[in-house]
């Protein structure tokens, strides 16, 4: 499979995304920022930032039919060593304590190594959203597991499901194999285990057209199975809801499902998970270096607004923390049923 | 054919038979988000008792929404199988064990 981009896919374009998603009346559910100001909660503003989101690139070894990236090897978007530069010198002083790098298969920049050495210099926790079959991919990366427990970096990986059938139906043939084998690599260094500071998290995200149930526990179910089955262990599972863009949109779209996925996200929509959306305490940068109130505004190419300068190169954490966040009508899907954020349930 | 019995549409509407009894259907409904609810069974274990007793009954909305819900509770295609064939099984043996009742008449009524 292709990236949408690749396959000249009218989706690629965020301008037909975004005529898709704000139709909302034909749909017949409320508007999100109408949502809001029901709870009076608009506009949207920030707690303050304390998590960095960098989207080192679009690259990846997967080609996911959920992907909101629309990432895949054919993506040759890639965050330059400058860009990274800027963002280090733009974090080096402030109170944000996290560094997340997300992607593609955020490994495959050929800074990445550096990067992660210059942000455990200034001190900064750092999480990789690692897809897991990168590690496997080539040999040049079969040693991240090692690298990633000299830094303490935070494993957070996906895993669908904890069968083969499920997982590669979204993720793509051979895909839950050759996880399993990478997740063995992580348990080896320490990562996921009792008594071990390496961290490894398992995401899970649902297959089809269905929220996540509950967190707790889908939980005690993966740990159960990953351990009778495979004998892996891992600290925390996350859920997280797939939100209607990208290449999960195409999917709805293909299928027939949009319109009732996205009544049943607004019917969902809970005033509590509304109050502790990730877009509130996280800031993202996009490999170009612009930024954006949420990983997936990024792909929607939704800047953040005009109170605070939109590039790494001008950060200035005083604007931010006092913007208002960009809401559409993807949001929706962070505030249903318990919640969802790059973190799990918020609810 | 325009019109069914069945309209997938009406399940969505289902808490609209609050408007012909409000009380009754408020007492049922707190009485079946209390059956729900985590307890001696987990509520994926329901969710699957919930899918074998829909096909059981053959309720087309009961069995959208509870093949939702267990997909949602982490079940996957294997358990859900299993728990029709569950209910397939109490449903053809309810009927082979009435021919017990019927061998009974047969030797009642015959020459042995």
């Amino acid at each position: 499979m292709k990236s949408l981009k690749a396959r000249k896919h009218d989706l690629a374009l965020v301008d037909r995304q975004l005529e898709i998603l704000e139709d909302n009346q034909s749909i017949g559910i409320d508007s999100f920022e109408d949502k809001l100001q029901q709870i009076d909660h608009y506009p949207l503003k920030p707690t303050g930032i304390e998590v960095f989101q960098v989207n080192v690139g679009k690259m990846c070894n997967q080609t996911c039919k959920h992907c909101h990236v629309d990432a895949g090897p054919d993506r040759k978007e890639i965050m330059t060593r400058e860009t990274m530069q800027q963002c280090l010198d733009a974090i080096r002083d402030t109170d944000i304590h996290t560094v997340d790098l997300t992607g593609g298969a955020p490994e495959m920049n050929p800074d990445f190594r550096w990067f992660v050495r210059e942000l455990s210099a200034l001190g900064k926790h750092i999480m990789v959203r690692c897809n897991l079959t990168i590690i496997v991919a080539n040999p040049k990366y079969n040693d991240l597991p090692e690298f990633f427990s000299k830094y303490k970096v935070e494993v957070i990986s996906s895993l669908p499901y904890f069968s083969a059938r499920r997982t590669d139906a979204q993720r793509g043939e051979g895909v839950f194999e050759r996880s399993i084998k990478a997740l063995k690599m992580l348990n080896a260094v320490g990562y996921g285990k009792v008594d071990s500071d390496l961290m490894l998290n398992l995401v899970y995200n649902p297959t089809g057209v269905f929220m996540p149930g509950s967190q707790e526990s889908l939980e005690l179910q993966f740990k159960q199975k990953l351990k009778d089955g495979f004998s892996i262990d891992f600290n925390s599972l996350y859920t997280i809801t797939n939100l209607p863009i990208s290449r999960f949109l195409e999917y709805l779209v293909i299928s027939g499902n949009y319109k009732d996925y996205m009544e049943k996200l607004a019917n969902a929509f809970n005033p509590v998970a509304a109050k502790g959306v990730m877009c509130r305490n996280t800031i993202s940068v996009g490999w170009d270096g612009y930024l954006f109130d949420c990983d997936f505004n990024q792909m929607l190419e939704l800047n953040i607004n005009n109170s605070a300068p939109d590039h790494i190169k001008d950060f200035d954490i005083k604007k931010l923390n006092n913007r208002e966040i960009i809401i559409n009508q993807h949001c929706y899907g962070c505030t249903a049923g318990a919640g969802s954020s790059c973190g799990g349930a918020t609810a | 054919m325009d019109k069914t019995y069945y309209d997938p549409k009406d399940l969505k509407k289902f808490g609209d038979i609050a408007e012909f009894g409000p009380e009754l259907a408020k007492k049922f409904f707190d009485y079946y988000g209390d059956v729900f609810k985590e307890g001696a069974l987990t509520s994926r274990e329901k969710s699957l008792i919930a899918l074998a007793v829909a096909h059981a009954i053959q309720c087309p909305y009961c069995i959208d929404a509870y093949t939702s819900d267990t997909l949602e509770k982490g079940a996957d295609e294997e358990q859900m199988m299993e728990a029709i064939h569950v209910s397939a099984a109490i449903r053809g043996g309810a009927s082979l064990v009435h021919g017990v009742q019927m061998m009974n008449k047969v030797k009642e009524i015959t020459m042995q």
